[in-house]
């Protein structure tokens, strides 16, 4: 497979930031903060919103953003111009760890990236949850290598992508999910008024 | 009983209705209404769509999936690298991931700075402590604010690293790879997530 334009650095890469790796990830950085913002979704009311099935901004943005994402890398994919990024599939691990994170959430009412949107926009609480979230990742790190020997190693998969779970060819799953997301976005849309 | 479109009759939707019953439990107060404070100031699917095409180039431009919550460990790790080197040598997680400025912490960095962009010359900065709906919950008391968000930055940080990603990490980039540790992950942040919201929110 060919390699991607990109600057990707690894885990034993040297230390020395690239200026291209500054450059890209302060632009895409700023995208990112940028358009977080302009939907909403650093705004308390609207994440709580969503966890209380009131306002479903969140929702909206995010099966959108999976839609034309999914379509583009997979695309991209196909051509062999980028590479993916499999994450693991551990079952115990996902779950839970996808359970907690999840009572965090509704507890400080925005996730690791909103967190940075509430904070440019000047919602000032943010601090708090982000000093939250350093220490939370320090208590993981603590725990990392017990975690490692038991819970991570609950239901594990390996690296595991939908299209080899069903024995589907990717280029069919791609359209059908992507269908499948639309249509729930157009039925959400008639539903909810936000 | 007059009969339901075949696209209602699924039983996803009953799921889904069943869910609706903590919000209708608790739009009777406005105040605790999400709907009746602003919406976002551009359509979400504009956004979305954003995100999305922003996917795209990182993934050519940078070979990197979008991402947030590594930014907290890399933070955590290089404080740890200051207050206590050797410690912070030996966890396996840092090992692993030695911590240091790269991509994904510029990435975030400069979130920040792009929401700030975003909001403040156009007038939609917020400027405050307590968020509107918070207040209208639990009073305007900083103190109360800040050890909620705290507990749960802690809690979610934690569940992210086991989980193996985030809101970001794995909802929209791991979710958009078909995934499946993705898929199953952000539907327990959601299951999680709603259970605690109306825990704090149904009267």
């Amino acid at each position: 497979m060919t390699k991607a334009v990109g600057s990707g650095d690894t885990a034993d890469a040297p230390a020395r930031l690239k200026l291209r790796t500054v450059i890209q990830g302060v632009a895409f950085g700023f995208a990112f903060g940028f358009l977080l913002q302009k939907g909403g979704v650093g705004t308390y009311h609207i994440l709580i919103g969503q966890l209380l099935f009131q306002d479903w901004t969140v929702v909206k943005v995010m099966v959108t953003a999976i839609v034309v994402g999914m379509v583009g890398v997979s695309a991209l994919h196909h051509f062999d111009m980028v590479k993916l990024h499999i994450r693991p599939t551990r079952l115990g691990a996902n779950i839970l760890g996808g359970l907690v994170f999840g009572a965090g959430f509704a507890l400080i009412g925005y996730c690791p990236g909103t967190a940075a949107a509430a904070l440019g926009q000047g919602s000032w609480d943010a601090l708090f949850g982000m000093a939250g979230l350093v220490v939370g990742s320090w208590v993981y790190a603590e725990f990392s290598s017990r975690l490692k020997q038991t819970v991570e190693r609950w239901g594990d998969l390996g690296k595991l992508t939908l299209d080899t779970a069903l024995h589907v060819p990717r280029k069919l799953l791609v359209p059908t999910v992507a269908g499948t997301l639309v249509l729930f976005l157009a039925i959400l849309h008639a539903l909810v008024e936000r | 009983m007059t009969r339901l479109p075949v696209c209602l009759r699924h039983p996803a939707w009953l799921a889904l209705l069943l869910l609706g019953v903590p919000a209708a439990a608790t739009a009777a107060d406005p105040a605790l209404d999400a709907t009746n404070y602003p919406g976002p100031a551009w359509s979400p699917y504009l956004v979305g769509a954003g995100i999305g095409v922003l996917a795209w180039i990182t993934f050519y431009f940078s070979d990197k999936p979008i991402g947030a919550s590594s930014f907290y460990a890399s933070m955590a790790g290089l404080i740890g690298k200051l207050v206590a080197p050797g410690r912070t040598e030996s966890l396996s997680y840092f090992k692993e991931n030695r911590p240091r400025v790269n991509w994904e912490f510029l990435f975030m960095a400069a979130a920040v700075l792009g929401a700030a962009a975003a909001a403040w010359p156009s007038g939609e900065q917020t400027n405050r402590w307590i968020p509107e709906m918070w207040d209208a919950r639990f009073g305007d008391s900083i103190a109360l604010r800040g050890a909620f968000a705290f507990a749960g930055g802690v809690l979610m940080a934690f569940g992210a690293r086991l989980a193996g990603g985030c809101t970001s990490g794995h909802g929209i980039s791991g979710t958009l790879q078909l995934n499946v540790a993705s898929w199953i992950a952000v539907v327990c942040f959601f299951i999680g997530g709603a259970f605690v919201a109306a825990l704090l929110f149904r009267s």
